[in-house]
């Protein structure tokens, strides 16, 4: 099958792989540990895993946009905020 | 007590996914690709990185189309949201009077979305169109081909003719489902109009209206079509909204890379307000 007309590149390629990995280990977590309840957060609502992953991912976003628009050092500090923010999100939310 | 639930009828879900997948999930998968890279065509791209973010985040054209976008999203709701409540609650009970107005109401929204651009265009056209030229014949000075503040009223306009109807509708129904006990309480209290309406119809409204809510803003927030049609996002670029500027980017310019980067940018948006809406209707329910 001839993908080329989807313009891949390594970058996007790793991107998309980690959100596959992500889903995939959320997966086998919930398998192995079922802990799927909803628990109530710091911000006040009922997540589960799947919603704190989501928050952490579009959050994650947000806050590489930011770090574009707003600081001209290399993008791997806002992806350092990410990752803590992620946990902070697991942790807390 | 945990009670195992049994997840194999997720396998039905499997062909819905497939389909999402193929004309969703890897269009949007290109898009991230393209938004990384730069072409000259022929399917011959150089790798940019972040690039294109950059310069669309910096970028002023950007920012005032953002902000036409949430301008436009804002007068929409703040009139069609009131005033589809305000009608919805003039509207007869029941009767006949109550078809002859359900199915008035539901009229605009049969008519696609190029055909009220259409029509509005031409009504609106101050030498030939009905509105256009009353308005003129009054002495106003109106000419939405040429003056913003024109075009913007004219947009406004179509869109509350268009859509107000999909709030009525969602209101009226959320008035029919109220209990008559409620009324019959208030009428023993002695409620006055006022006190009826806002502590007994409108927290009954609050889930009809936050799907009404999230239904118009959503749709404005995506609006391209009638705003196209009607004025094609001029005089100048006064009316450019996110969605007309995005496919000038991406087709009138051909700078994919730049259109690519914005269309994540602006999914990241509606991503952001639906879930939001999602979950404070969802933690409504629960309480």
């Amino acid at each position: 099958m001839d993908l080329s007309w989807m313009a891949w590149t390594w970058h996007t390629g790793l991107f998309f792989g980690f959100i596959a990995c992500a889903l995939t280990v959320m997966t086998v977590w919930e398998f192995a540990r079922p802990g799927g309840a909803p628990r109530k957060g710091i911000l006040g609502l009922d997540t589960t895993r799947g919603d704190r992953l989501f928050i952490s991912l579009l959050g994650s976003a947000y806050i590489h946009l930011a770090w574009l628009g707003l600081v001209s050092a290399p993008l791997w500090g806002a992806t350092i905020i990410a990752v803590l923010f992620g946990l902070a999100v697991f942790r807390w939310v | 007590m945990n009670k195992t639930w049994n997840n194999k009828a997720w396998f039905m879900v499997l062909p819905v996914l497939l389909i999402v997948a193929m004309n969703a999930v890897v269009p949007l998968m290109t898009v991230v690709n393209y938004s990384v890279q730069d072409t000259f065509g022929n399917n011959v791209f150089f790798f940019e990185g972040a690039r294109w973010f950059r310069e669309v985040l910096e970028s002023e054209r950007f920012h005032n189309a953002l902000f036409r976008q949430f301008s436009y999203t804002f007068i929409i709701l703040a009139i069609e949201i009131p005033l589809g409540v305000g009608i919805a609650l003039a509207m007869p009970r029941s009767g006949v009077w109550a078809s002859v107005c359900l199915v008035l109401m539901a009229l605009p929204l049969l008519i696609p979305w190029n055909v009220v651009g259409a029509m509005w265009n031409i009504f609106a056209l101050p030498d030939i169109g009905l509105l256009g030229y009353t308005i003129n014949a009054m002495g106003i000075d109106y000419n939405f081909t040429s003056q913003p503040i024109s075009a913007w009223i004219t947009m406004v306009l179509m869109d509350v003719w268009h859509w107000t109807s999909l709030v009525v509708l969602l209101a009226y129904a959320g008035l029919r489902s109220i209990d008559d006990a409620y009324y019959q309480a208030a009428r023993i209290d002695a409620a006055s109009r006022w006190s009826v309406f806002r502590y007994i119809q409108l927290p009954k409204l609050k889930h009809v209206l936050t799907i009404a809510f999230l239904l118009r803003f959503m749709d404005s927030f995506m609006i391209y079509t009638e705003p196209f049609v009607l004025t094609g996002g001029g005089p100048g670029n006064s009316t450019t909204l996110l969605s007309i500027d995005l496919v000038k980017a991406g087709l009138g310019e051909f700078n994919l890379g730049i259109a690519a980067s914005m269309s994540i940018i602006y999914f990241l948006m509606t991503l952001l307000v639906c879930w939001l809406f999602y979950t404070l209707t969802m933690q409504g329910e629960k309480e």
